[in-house]
């Protein structure tokens, strides 16, 4: 089957499968190996992707129905290479991470949280970032999550003066 | 002579006086009267036994645990053989479609995946509040079932239509197989005599049980 999505804003088309797991089109034929396999039951989240901007777990997802979609990895969570996604950036702030395996699933649930709730409270992020961490860095993760949402406002009211700014230039 | 001239009027008189007495009868209109007496008195009672022997049948799928785990009473849904709480404390969120990166669909999609284990079915979602069932008895459910101010403003003929034809609730007849590999149950009845069932209920008067 003849599959074509777009992943990190790059056009790809696969020859597979369609009940193939979209992880392991992105793993072993995208040769992306940021995101991980954890258990293969969508229960741990290790695998969590962005399909068109929801959270998906890619080990459950069939390859077929991410046709004519816009997939984000982890690889293409920040905008740039030279600039980290808010998420990225307070991950790093808060050193969250222990042996780091669960992460990226972890920051692209957190993304995908942000993208709709932009200031969470504790209660919202315990309800939706229900991933799993082996190593128990879900308090660390709480103070990223907190970080990130306020890297998210400070960022977004940078780019509003500048667009201002601009336009009073122009 | 003479009194014969009397006797033919005499009799003429008393056959008129007689009609009008009684007035001829139609027999097949009295067979007819007696039939539809007969019909209002049994029909009806014959239609509400059907009617509710319908209902029994279709409430063997109606709450069966394949669709009552996704009817909570709370904002909850349940899942499993023995309707445990869902797993990682998944909630209903705004519209059923549970919370931001944890949705119905991070991890369910339109069809089951028998790899993962993880059922799906289209726009695989949480019923509505006012449809939560759990706790209430069949003839609380299907009242809700009929009742608009519950059931979406449907009519019992978009009701029928939505239980025999949404495809999410068909699932319940093709639930695939867990994350073990073993098929989850089905309800007890085919989806053929379901659909049977259910138009039956309606077509005799989508009687409840008291």
């Amino acid at each position: 089957m003849t599959i074509s999505f777009k992943i990190n804003g790059k056009a790809q088309t696969v020859e597979v499968d369609g009940q193939t797991p979209l992880l392991w089109v992105i793993r072993d034929l995208l040769n992306l190996k940021g995101t991980k396999f954890g258990c293969g039951q969508a229960a741990c989240g290790a695998c969590t992707i962005h399909v068109n901007g929801e959270a998906v777990r890619s080990c459950s997802y069939a390859v077929k129905f991410a046709a004519d979609k816009e997939i984000t990895t982890i690889e293409g969570l920040s905008p740039s290479e030279e600039q980290l996604h808010p998420v990225q950036q307070a991950w790093i702030d808060e050193i969250v991470p222990q042996c780091g395996y669960c992460q990226p699933g972890f920051m692209m649930a957190t993304a995908a949280l942000l993208n709709k709730n932009p200031n969470p409270t504790d209660e919202d992020i315990d309800n939706s970032i229900i991933n799993i961490c082996r190593c128990a860095t879900y308090y660390r993760m709480r103070k990223a999550i907190h970080r990130a949402a306020k890297l998210t406002q400070a960022n977004m009211s940078a780019s509003t003066n500048q667009e201002e700014t601009t336009s009073e230039t122009h | 002579m003479k009194k014969s001239y009397l006797i033919t009027p005499f009799i003429f008189l008393c056959i008129i006086g007689l009609s009008l007495a009684f007035p001829p009868t139609n027999q097949a209109e009295v067979a007819t009267k007696k039939a539809s007496i007969s019909d209002t008195e049994v029909k009806p009672q014959q239609d509400k036994q059907a009617s509710l022997a319908a209902f029994d049948e279709m409430m063997k799928v109606v709450m069966h645990k394949r669709c009552m785990n996704c009817h909570p009473s709370d904002d909850f849904p349940r899942q499993g053989e023995d309707s445990h709480l869902h797993y990682f404390g998944i909630q209903r969120g705004k519209d059923g479609h549970g919370l931001p990166a944890a949705k119905c669909g991070t991890c369910h999609q339109s069809e089951n995946n028998d790899f993962s284990g993880v059922p799906g079915a289209p726009h695989w979602h949480l019923a509505p509040r006012s449809m939560g069932w759990q706790g209430l008895s069949k003839a609380e459910v299907g009242a809700a079932l009929l009742d608009k101010s519950k059931n979406g403003d449907r009519s019992l003929e978009d009701i029928v239509k939505h239980i025999t034809e949404d495809p999410l609730v068909l699932w319940v007849f093709n639930p695939g197989l867990n994350h073990e590999g073993t098929p989850r149950e089905a309800p007890p009845i085919s989806k053929e005599d379901y659909i049977k069932a259910v138009k039956k209920w309606a077509e005799t008067g989508a009687h409840l049980p008291q």
